[in-house]
């Protein structure tokens, strides 16, 4: 009988009809009040922070007469899909109509390799760095996570130098190089953060054992660390994904991948503006990295928390 | 056999070094090399191509007398203190709403981070379609009765970064949140708890104990958050282009402009010296406090 919450309620309820004044804390009576204001206020952001979805995607659906005659807000009378398939076959960037699904497909050609490369590297890096210290190493972990705040355009005209010089200067290949570059410091980071917190003895005994660098790495590191490697994944297929600066610097109109080809969609200034598919264009180009954000979920949060989070 | 016996030192060195190599090269010869290079061809006057001819700061005297800059530097001000306020305001108070052990809180949460995911072009392309002037939400707002409504930033040179600060606010702020709710459930039960028996108000324990104890947490969303308006590049060419005229131009675009297109390398590589110079203002002292005073082992 003595619960504590009871107490209060009854307390409280004594208070609303006896005394003016309340005297100590104030009791939870409030509760469904407090409750109404919190959702009632989370349930307007989530809308403000809905609406842009909901925008595009009835945008993309319309005809451009129904678009002319409404709003942007209003959803679509009829439903076409028309926007959507001149969008990704027929769009036009300066010469080419061949529509968004060159860009895509770069995309898919830089991203893949980029994602897979620079992978390898920086886990091979922060195992390196976590499990094999050597003299030096942390010097020059320093200078890759400085790397990690100098704003890009600082490095982007040596780059076009180097690229240059090894005949890479605006292909598919020089774009991989450069983001395998650009992803080590964040995940170099990632992978020493987290293979440091592989139980030591483990690393001990499998020496013990005679395993070596590479033994260790691919037979005991490797498997333990599946969840860290699909973090990496989200973090950074997301990440080149939506690159457009390095895609704009270090490839040519043939190359480009989707971003840049969707901004030049949707801003060229010739020819007459059909806003429907511009928005279906915007829309496939947020498809990738928005259904891997849904289904990964917590992982993609994990991944910037530990993007964000100091070692 | 190298398995039988201890490996030595050297030999255990060498297999990490020879893995470490990418590591290097990446932060000696691009990131430290590549800088400095930058930095040292901004004191040449290289035009279409780099070349050294030292010509002192000229460079730099004619940068801070071109109008394009100073409009370029005055919008980064703008895009940053105004976004800075706006998102840690708006990314703690969304955090602490989440943190009142809510149902759903999943769900919420998945809504405010999705625009994060998105590219800035992406991000761009949209908010310049809700505000165009004749179909977005100035049509809207008219159509529902206030004929004078003008909200039209975009094409309006006093305003453009303001429609700019909105798109970036609308993508950035759910990062805010998360890393505010991550430092919000760091905060020990028990500090709650007897700031209830002491009978302060929630708001005020938020604002003079859990707040001052999320310092790091402040400090870090902090750099990363700086860091990336210094960046500030693709928003700007998705939704304006830098227009109207130069109105929203920013120094990422002046560099990309004068380094690509207008064939003027020694202004490109001060005007990114520049920036450089802005980051480490900021990440300098941060590292030194950050790393400096505790050493890892």
């Amino acid at each position: 009988m003595a619960n504590p919450d009871m107490l209060a309620t009854t307390l409280a309820a004594t208070d609303v009809m006896g005394r003016a004044e309340p005297r100590g804390a104030r009791p939870r009576k409030t509760l469904s009040r407090r409750n109404v204001m919190l959702y009632g206020v989370l349930i307007v952001v989530a809308l403000y922070y809905l609406l842009p979805l909901y925008v595009m995607l009835v945008t993309s659906l319309k005809g451009m007469p129904e678009i002319r005659l409404g709003g942007i807000f209003a959803p679509p009378m009829e439903i076409t899909f028309e926007p959507w398939v001149k969008a990704w076959s027929e769009a036009c960037t300066g010469l080419n109509c061949d529509g968004l699904s060159r860009g895509f497909w770069n995309s898919v050609r830089i991203t893949i390799p980029s994602v897979a490369l620079s992978i390898a590297i920086a886990s091979i890096n922060g195992y390196a760095l976590a499990n094999w210290r050597f003299k030096g190493a942390n010097t020059f972990f320093a200078i890759l996570i400085f790397g990690a705040f100098v704003p890009y355009q600082v490095m982007l005209y040596p780059i076009v130098i180097l690229l240059r010089e090894i005949g890479l200067y605006g292909t598919l290949t020089g774009l991989v190089i450069v983001h395998t570059i650009f992803g080590m410091p964040i995940l170099t980071l990632l992978f020493r953060n987290y293979f440091a917190s592989v139980p030591e003895e483990l690393f001990k005994a499998a020496r013990v054992d005679g395993a070596g660098f590479w033994g260790i790495y691919f037979k005991i590191m490797l498997p333990m660390s599946l969840p860290i490697f699909v973090v990496a994944i989200i973090l950074q297929v997301t990440g080149i994904w939506n690159d457009f600066l390095f895609g704009v610097v270090y490839t040519k109109p043939d190359t480009y991948p989707m971003t840049v080809q969707l901004n030049n969609i949707v801003n060229s200034v010739t020819g007459v503006k059909e806003y429907n598919v511009n928005m279906a264009a915007t829309i496939i180009t947020g498809l990738v990295p928005l259904t891997i954000y849904f289904i990964s979920g917590k992982l993609f949060v994990r991944g910037i928390a530990a993007g964000a989070v100091k070692g | 056999m190298s398995a039988d016996g201890p490996p030595g030192r050297l030999f255990k060195n060498i297999s990490a070094k020879i893995a470490s190599i990418p590591m290097i090269l990446t932060a000696v010869v691009v990131f430290l090399g590549g800088t400095l290079w930058t930095v040292i061809y901004s004191f040449t006057d290289s035009k279409l191509l780099p070349r050294l001819n030292f010509v002192g700061l000229a460079q730099y005297e004619r940068l801070w007398s071109t109008p394009r800059w100073i409009v370029s530097i005055e919008n980064l001000a703008i895009y940053g203190i105004l976004s800075l306020i706006f998102s840690f305001v708006i990314g703690f108070l969304l955090a602490a709403l989440l943190d009142q052990q809510i149902r759903f809180e999943n769900t919420f949460r998945t809504i405010f981070l999705y625009p994060f995911a998105l590219s800035f072009i992406v991000t761009g392309l949209v908010w310049q379609w809700i505000l165009n002037p004749d179909f977005g939400l100035q049509h809207i707002i008219r159509g529902l009765g206030w004929e004078n409504f003008t909200f039209n930033p975009l094409y309006d040179a006093r305003l453009v970064m303001f429609g700019i600060v909105l798109a970036g606010l609308w993508q950035g702020t759910g990062l805010i949140m998360c890393l505010m709710l991550a430092g919000l459930r760091g905060i020990d039960e028990d500090i709650w708890k007897a700031a209830r028996v002491e009978g302060i108000p929630t708001w005020k324990t938020y604002l003079f104990i859990v707040i001052p104890m999320m310092r790091p947490v402040f400090v870090t969303t902090l750099v990363i958050v700086m860091a990336g308006i210094v960046k500030l590049y693709d928003l700007v060419v998705a939704m304006t282009a830098g227009g109207p005229g130069t109105a929203s131009e920013v120094p990422a675009k002046y560099v990309y402009e004068f380094m690509f297109r207008a064939q003027n390398l020694g202004q490109g590589f001060a005007a990114s010296t520049m920036m450089l110079l802005s980051v480490a203002v900021v990440v300098i002292p941060w590292a030194y406090l950050e790393f400096g005073g505790k050493r890892r082992g």
